[in-house]
């Protein structure tokens, strides 16, 4: 794709200097509008953020009063269990929410991609609308169906509860959802699972439709199962997806914010269980007014994602996003 | 990749589909339409909500039905947010960064599809690693250089930093890349139009079904975003839709019927706009990302 064949020279016009100029500097300054803004509100943040880790400093103060105080602010997160609270967190809420998603999304893909194409859109559509909804607007709805005493989640619980049967499979007891320790976590994953699932059935589906369609044809000819399929022709050809989906998946995660603050009501929650680092990073810089420690947190987390991702693309990715041109 | 790879597997569901047992099938279609209606249901309660008033809300059962609480909802929630000033400001921040997106991004997309020049490699991969950056870690810096450049309380605090996308620019350079052919781009250089007439005359007019795609994008994004507006606007009036929401609930004694009217007016312009353009966004996002 890189190599796109170059214009040929143009003989004939005559090449006035403003002709030459622009036509061999109109790549560059197409381009350079992505990169300005790239400098001034990515990289320079980045910096400054690395500039103020290493310094105490509160917002209400002029600049000048700033005071270097080398890796305080570091020591001062790594021994506060708070900051260690909210990455272990963070971290459950990353697995019991990104798991599940791919669990669920990756079958349904491959399900509307075999065998309902007819209705592919329509299906997609309808998993792929929580994706496109405010989270905070959503996260508002889901805290009235989570309540604990007229939850409309706990009234469909035990409509579910008292069927015959398979009523056994679900409690008797309406659940705290948001206000008992245990069930902070689930609930918040519950929301994030709703919310990402079709994004992830998108991005399996686009996956799977790079999959030629005679490799199944063959396969079926000699006799495999739909299971045996999806086991050995679709989940190794699918690697680069599911590579790229879970890093999506593993980035996201460990920076989520809007779910647990609209569900905690900004709190954190009963126990902290929903205060997720970004939550805490939040806290430091909005309500302690300490901008340095904020920073040097955001570089702690930033060496977690960095070491999960590295992780990741040892175990599954051959080569890095880039490379997949 | 064109459509004719994807043609073969769209005949194929009723051939294969009599190796499935029936049984199984149709387990598989119960537990789809299972979940999508589970997917669907928090819309359901969010419309339903925004017609009860508080009490009602929080009974047993919980209602499941639309009630007659709606104008009532409705007057409390202007009484206590200037919620159609917070549309607007979602509106005109959503409609700024859009605009700027658009034709940034097809500007970049075109130059990374079109032409070739020194470090285009090099600049590309550059482009593609910054879709990896966490940004949401860069959120005290960001509000402290807005803070010193005077911004907070304005709306060019974030339209200006979202003018241009690395995402975006990846996916117009696909698109140019695969649907429109470098000869008529050459064929306008010989015939005397500049670089940029080039752009103006021949790749955007043919670049519409991206250009939707990633106008839908941009603005969905837009609109929903949080922590960003959370950081810059201070006051009810500056506020977004979200910020007022988030506020409407953080407040002691929560009108709930009034926030579900405000939650269910935030959210019915996105699924307006998704019932028109759903098929173009999805379409757009998968084939985008097959080509990458």
């Amino acid at each position: 794709m890189t190599a796109t064949p170059s214009p040929p020279s143009i003989p004939q016009r005559a090449n006035t200097g403003w002709d030459r100029f622009q036509r061999r500097y109109a790549p560059y300054i197409f381009i350079s509008p992505f990169f300005l803004l790239f400098f001034a509100f990515s990289l320079f943040p980045i910096i400054f953020n690395a500039y103020l880790s290493v310094h105490s400093w509160q917002p209400g103060s002029g600049l000048g009063d700033m005071k270097f105080v080398g890796w305080r602010n570091f020591s001062d997160n790594l021994t506060d269990p708070t900051f260690w609270k909210s990455l272990q967190n963070t971290a459950i809420l990353a697995l019991e929410s990104g798991v599940p998603q791919h669990l669920i999304a990756l079958p349904l893909a491959f399900a509307i991609h075999m065998g309902l194409k007819r209705v592919q859109s329509l299906v997609t559509a309808v998993y792929f609308l929580p994706y496109i909804t405010s989270v905070v607007a959503i996260s508002v709805v889901f805290f009235t169906l989570f309540s604990w005493q007229y939850g409309a989640l706990n009234a469909g619980l035990n409509a579910l509860h008292n069927l015959p049967l398979i009523g056994g499979l679900f409690p008797a007891e309406k659940i705290n959802w948001l206000g008992e320790v245990q069930y902070v976590q689930p609930a918040i994953s519950l929301v994030v699972v709703w919310r990402y699932v079709g994004w992830n059935v998108l991005l399996y589906l686009a996956g799977l439709q790079a999959i030629p369609g005679d490799i199944y044809e063959a396969a079926s000819i000699d006799g495999a199962t739909r299971a045996q399929q999806f086991r050995f022709i679709t989940l190794p050809l699918l690697r680069p997806t599911i590579f790229l989906a879970v890093t999506l998946t593993l980035i996201g995660g460990f920076q989520l914010f809007e779910e647990p603050y609209v569900l905690t009501n900004g709190s954190g929650g009963t126990g902290q269980q929903g205060l997720t680092t970004i939550m805490y990073m939040f806290r430091t810089y909005n309500s302690y007014s300490d901008a340095g420690v904020a920073a040097a947190m955001s570089w702690l987390l930033f060496a977690v994602i960095g070491v999960l991702s590295l992780i990741n693309s040892r175990l599954f990715g051959r080569s890095g996003l880039a490379g997949k041109d | 990749m064109t459509s004719t790879p994807l043609a073969a597997p769209a005949a194929r569901p009723r051939r294969t589909s009599r190796n499935t047992k029936p049984l199984s099938r149709a387990a598989a279609i119960l537990l789809l339409v299972l979940g999508g209606i589970l997917t669907l249901l928090p819309f359901y309660f969010m419309f339903v909500f925004a017609t009860h008033p508080r009490q009602e809300i929080f009974s047993l059962p919980p209602p499941t039905w639309f009630g007659s609480n709606l104008e009532a909802n409705y007057t409390s929630l202007l009484e206590r947010t200037p919620f159609w000033r917070n549309l607007w400001n979602s509106l005109y921040l959503a409609t700024l960064t859009t605009a700027t997106t658009l034709f940034f991004c097809t500007l970049g997309g075109y130059a990374f599809a079109m032409y070739s020049f020194k470090g285009k490699t090099g600049l590309f991969n550059l482009l593609l690693a910054t879709l990896l950056i966490p940004n949401t870690l860069n959120i005290v810096p960001f509000a402290l250089i807005m803070q010193a450049l005077g911004w907070i309380d304005t709306p060019r605090a974030l339209w200006i930093p979202g003018m241009a996308s690395a995402f975006g620019i990846f996916l117009m350079r696909q698109y140019i890349g695969t649907a429109i052919p470098i000869e008529l781009v050459e064929a306008a250089r010989i015939d005397g139009c500049s670089e940029f007439g080039i752009f103006r005359r021949i790749i955007v007019p043919l670049c519409g079904p991206a250009l939707a795609t990633l106008g839908l994008v941009t603005f969905v994004q837009s609109w929903n975003s949080f922590l960003g507006p959370l950081v810059i606007f201070r006051s009810a009036e500056t506020y977004t839709a979200p910020l007022a929401l988030r506020t409407l609930q953080g407040i002691a004694n929560t009108d709930w019927g009034a926030l579900m009217c405000g939650v269910a007016l935030t959210v019915l312009p996105l699924l307006i706009l998704f019932a028109i353009a759903s098929r173009r966004l999805i379409d757009g996002l998968t084939s985008g990302a097959i080509k990458g």
